[in-house]
């Protein structure tokens, strides 16, 4: 029971003590885990300030082709990729990854070994991607969506895998007697999937050479898989872990979770083919995929009921913990990216948002919105953990918060209501292509001031999480709550 | 939940999508072979190599596909027919020499699936069109935000005579006296394999949709 309980809630509550010796554990199981996903966590937001300045500059292209078209480097068809390989690999895998690590070690009580596998598996990530997002950029694609990277590339970044996921299996492994926590079945799930995702996909394409229309199926089912499969397990073990800690009450249902999960590893894998509705494809693939995302209902609701029911009754933390906050906004995103993403799939709206905005508008709500929030309330709770002292402010925090929420909003205003408009203008046989982009274009500008505050937004975070890693925070205490600001601020 | 039974519900779930995605298709669609015509021992489509395959590399590295498709889709699931983008939909034949294979997801641009075979104000498109497009799309196209693909251009003094493929430059594009704009080797493929762009051949498994809708 005391498990559940956390250092806020016990700070907020006083009621309940812990007992000396987990107390002790925890902190040793924190040390031994710390290097990795510190070195994780920096990468990541390195990587997510490089994604951000590539988004913004892809943003801007779209509406002023004009817009630094000197260099090879630097048109659209090479920077667009670069910034979704960077934002994909380098942000939100690290981010991702960083907090799979830590969750697994705190959930299974196992203080890892050897940490410094870990610190070189993460080197071998960041080299790959750092050559895949170069390669991109000098034009040496292999032309497949998700997988630009040159296959040397991917090589290192399998490597860099394989030994996280051998880490957190081993971890697994040794775990202690005790409750199995649906998050741990998630974290595990992802590692699995992903090995076996990972090289399935690249085996085909690169060693067995396949082409023709059999390669976009490929890559279409690897592309969801990566969102769907990977990156969301993550995101929801993340979820599933936060909101009952935080909180300091119990999943709300344990039937429920457990129904969520497996429904969703049934549906989950099934659902790539929705990108290539009206491809020239065998139609049973493509209605497969479409009953998949409809019976993908079950598991978001299910699984978002949960959240809500957890949180019932403790709703100020969402006013007050920066962690909840995030979170919560991620789990809502969740619900809202899988309708949107279902309603996407359906073949009469296909026909209008097919090849539009409106599938980017559905990756960003499913990679930001949803995974990249939850990794940045994960940041927020974990980090203190590992240095030692507090962040510095609630006023960055808070900050980068708004610009987050206010600049992916934005974003994915724009991009599902402008690829309305483009799908739209496309299937109106007299319109022509400038008719068709006219239509579109005022969505595309204010997509960049979304852009705009995101990188403002990052900066913010990214500032505050230096200061953490300088051990500029805030003496450990009282964790950094957005309700006691002003108290704060008076003293 | 017992632990053998979580890796195996990992696995088994993990493993059924595998197969009906990828597995299922390749067997399905893994073997498709050209279309022979029985009386003229035409084949279609055909393995474009040389310069067309190198203009493909230039299409690629420069991610033509983040823009522009190459797929038709049926007349119930959209207006491409209707639009001129095709007289068919395609098929998975069409596509069996491909690779990396350009289908595409976002038509920021028209399709290309046929561009091959495009008219522009009633004429047949030439390369040279294709050159000044290239160089500068607004030229061509007012109000395009195709970027411009000057880099694959080169600039050069003019010996003896001037180039026959030099782009006739004119207002804010216009170089010096003396000087003239030429398309690299790469230029020169790309619109090569654009110009063979030609999925309209007749394929027994599709009918054509043409223009009666």
């Amino acid at each position: 029971m005391s498990e559940t309980l956390t250092q806020h809630q016990n700070e907020m509550s006083a009621a309940v003590s812990e007992s000396e010796i987990e107390k002790v554990e925890r902190v040793l199981i924190d040390q031994s885990v710390q290097v990795p996903v510190l070195f994780f966590y920096s990468s990541a937001i390195l990587w997510l300030l490089a994604a951000t300045v590539l988004g913004l500059v892809a943003s801007i292209k779209l509406h002023q082709p004009d817009f630094l078209d000197y260099s090879p480097w630097l048109t659209y068809g090479r920077v667009w990729p670069a910034f979704t390989s960077s934002i994909a690999y380098g942000w939100a895998c690290m981010a991702g990854m960083g907090t799979a690590v830590w969750l697994c070690a705190r959930l299974t009580r196992v203080a890892l070994r050897s940490p410094m596998v870990l610190v070189f598996g993460g080197v071998c990530w960041n080299i790959g991607v750092t050559i895949g997002v170069l390669a991109i950029l000098a034009g040496n694609t292999q032309g497949i969506e998700f997988l630009e990277f040159p296959g040397f590339a991917q090589t290192l970044l399998f490597i860099g895998f394989s030994l996280i996921g051998v880490w957190v299996m081993v971890m697994f492994s040794k775990r202690r007697p005790g409750h199995a926590f649906i998050s741990l079945s998630y974290i595990v799930a992802a590692f699995l999937w992903f090995a076996w995702l990972y090289s399935a996909a690249n085996l085909t394409v690169t060693v067995f050479h396949i082409h023709g229309v059999l390669q976009a199926v490929v890559a279409a089912w690897y592309a969801s898989g990566f969102f769907t499969l990977w990156l969301t397990s993550i995101g929801l073990g993340a979820v599933y872990y936060f909101i009952p800690k935080v909180s300091g009450k119990p999943i709300h249902s344990y039937h429920l979770a457990s129904l969520g999960f497996w429904s969703y590893a049934l549906f989950g894998g099934w659902t790539g083919m929705t990108r290539l509705v009206g491809a020239p494809l065998p139609a049973w693939l493509i209605t497969a995929s479409i009953v998949a995302s409809i019976m993908m209902l079950i598991p978001v609701a299910t699984v978002t009921l949960n959240f809500v029911l957890t949180l019932r009754g403790n709703t100020n933390l969402i006013y007050q913990s920066p962690t909840i906050r995030f979170v919560f906004f991620g789990a809502i995103s969740y619900a809202v990216a899988s309708l949107v993403g279902l309603l996407g799939s359906l073949r009469s709206v296909a026909e209008i948002t097919q090849f539009t905005q409106f599938s980017v508008g559905q990756m960003h709500l499913v990679l930001y919105a949803f995974f990249s929030m939850v990794m940045f309330g994960s940041i927020y709770y974990i980090v203190p953990r590992l240095v030692g002292c507090e962040w510095l402010s609630s006023r960055l925090i808070s900050l980068h918060f708004l610009g987050a929420v206010y600049g992916i909003g934005m974003v994915v205003f724009c991009l599902l209501i402008g690829g309305i408009f483009q799908g739209g203008g496309w299937n109106n046989p007299s319109a022509d292509a400038v008719l068709v982009t006219d239509g579109m274009l005022p969505f595309i500008r204010l997509r960049t001031f979304g852009w705009v505050l995101l990188l403002a937004s990052h900066f913010f975070f990214a500032v505050h999480f230096l200061f953490m890693l300088l051990r500029l925070g805030r003496p450990s205490g009282r964790p950094t709550l957005f309700a006691s600001t002003h108290e704060e601020a008076t003293h | 939940m017992r632990f053998p039974f979580l890796f195996t519900g990992i696995f088994a779930t993990f493993a059924l999508a595998w197969y009906g995605q990828t597995i299922l298709p390749q067997m399905q669609l893994g073997n498709l072979q050209p279309q022979v015509d029985e009386d003229s021992g035409d084949a279609y489509p055909i393995d474009n190599q040389g310069i067309v395959a190198q203009g493909r590399k230039v299409y690629v590295s420069n991610g033509c596909m983040y823009c522009h498709t190459q797929q038709v889709r049926a007349d119930q699931s959209g207006s491409d027919i209707a639009r001129g983008w095709g007289k068919r939909r395609t098929v998975a034949r069409d596509y069996i020499y491909d690779n990396p294979v350009v289908l595409g997801v976002v038509r920021n641009g028209p399709d290309l699936t046929n561009e091959g075979l495009r008219q522009f104000d009633g004429k047949p498109v030439e390369a040279a069109w294709h050159f000044a497009h290239l160089y500068n799309p607004r030229d061509k196209v007012p109000g395009s935000i195709m970027p411009s693909y000057r880099y694959l251009f080169e600039k050069r003094k003019i010996s003896g005579q001037r180039s026959v493929d030099a782009l006739q430059l004119e207002g804010a594009d216009a170089v010096g006296e003396g000087y003239e704009v030429v398309p690299t080797s790469q230029a020169k493929a790309l619109v090569v394999y654009l110009m063979s762009l030609d999925r309209n051949h007749p394929l027994k498994e599709v009918k054509e949709e043409g223009a009666a809708k």
